[in-house]
């Protein structure tokens, strides 16, 4: 049988590569959102195991409402990033510092 | 090994396997197909899990409309890649650090002594005639009803945020207006002017 910690360290593994991620992409803001989404996916992970061993519903309603949330933050981020390249041509994280000062 | 295990680990590896291709990609739109990848294979551990109904929805919502919404705006953007790829190297022992300190302090708290089979034992499978979307929307639409529509509102706010962002007017570009149009009297358009007759 699968145990409830193979669960929770495959979201361990996921969420430490999506930080990975964070760290090597940190100029390209696509690939950081999809960093977002895969650290979304590494909790949405253990909900589901921990909602499957406690035999409660709770988690996986939680992780309905935590998709719900994540497409809306997907589709404003994107809409964010098209007005950004739009004005400034570029989506360089370094690029945007106008509010420097 | 069980046919349930191993079902259980040939997903696992494909998953790190397509989350480590996300990160590593040069080319993002190979990264947003790593990435719809890491969800099916995700779908498939959920499945496992017998959370069918969140499988089918991470697959219908995510893959087939967040992704596709991803594909969307890298193949828009004309972005220059090289300039984004400056630094990778340089940041990556120190991400590879954060990332293993992070994954073996995880590990030493949710790993097999505190949270193993003989601590957590696996629970007994649904009978046949269980229905996990049933169970979960009889829950949805009484206990959780307010969250429930504060979802809804979450999403409408989503919709007319991203519109209101992306949407713009040309200024080069005609536009009729119709109310104008139809407003129109006869004496804005038409002069009658009073004049002699010309021989």
């Amino acid at each position: 049988m699968i145990a409830l910690s193979d669960y929770l360290i495959l979201g361990a593994i996921l969420f430490s590569l999506s930080v990975t991620g964070i760290f090597l992409n940190r100029k390209n803001v696509i690939i950081l959102l999809m960093c977002v989404e895969l650290m979304l996916l590494a909790v949405n992970m253990n909900f589901i195991a921990f909602s499957h061993f406690l035999g409660d519903t709770a988690g996986q309603v939680f992780v309905f409402f935590i998709l719900t949330v994540a497409a809306a933050e997907a589709a404003i981020g994107l809409a964010i990033l098209v007005v950004l390249f739009r004005n400034k041509r570029t989506i360089n994280v370094e690029d945007l510092d106008t509010l420097k000062g | 090994m069980t046919f349930e295990k191993f079902v259980f680990y040939l997903f696992a590896a494909i998953l790190v396997f397509a989350a480590t291709m996300v990160i590593t990609r040069r080319n993002p739109v190979h990264s947003a197909l790593f990435l719809v990848l890491a969800f099916f294979s995700s779908a498939g551990i959920w499945l496992l899990a017998e959370a069918e109904f969140l499988a089918i929805v991470l697959i219908l919502v995510y893959v087939g409309a967040v992704m596709v919404l991803f594909l969307f705006v890298v193949m828009m953007l004309d972005i220059d890649l090289a300039t984004l790829r400056a630094g990778f190297i340089r940041y990556m022992p120190v991400g590879a650090l954060v990332a293993l300190v992070m994954a073996v302090e995880i590990f030493m708290v949710v790993g097999p002594a505190n949270f193993g089979l003989d601590k957590v034992p696996a629970p007994v499978a649904q009978p046949a005639g269980y229905n996990n979307t049933e169970e979960l929307g009889s829950v949805l639409y009484t206990v959780y009803m307010y969250p429930f529509e504060v979802a809804a509102v979450i999403l409408l706010v989503g919709i007319i945020a991203a519109i209101g962002l992306t949407m713009r007017r040309r200024p080069e570009t005609k536009y009729q207006n119709p109310s104008l149009q139809v407003r129109v009297k006869k004496a804005d358009r038409l002069r009658v002017i009073k004049m002699d007759a010309e021989d």
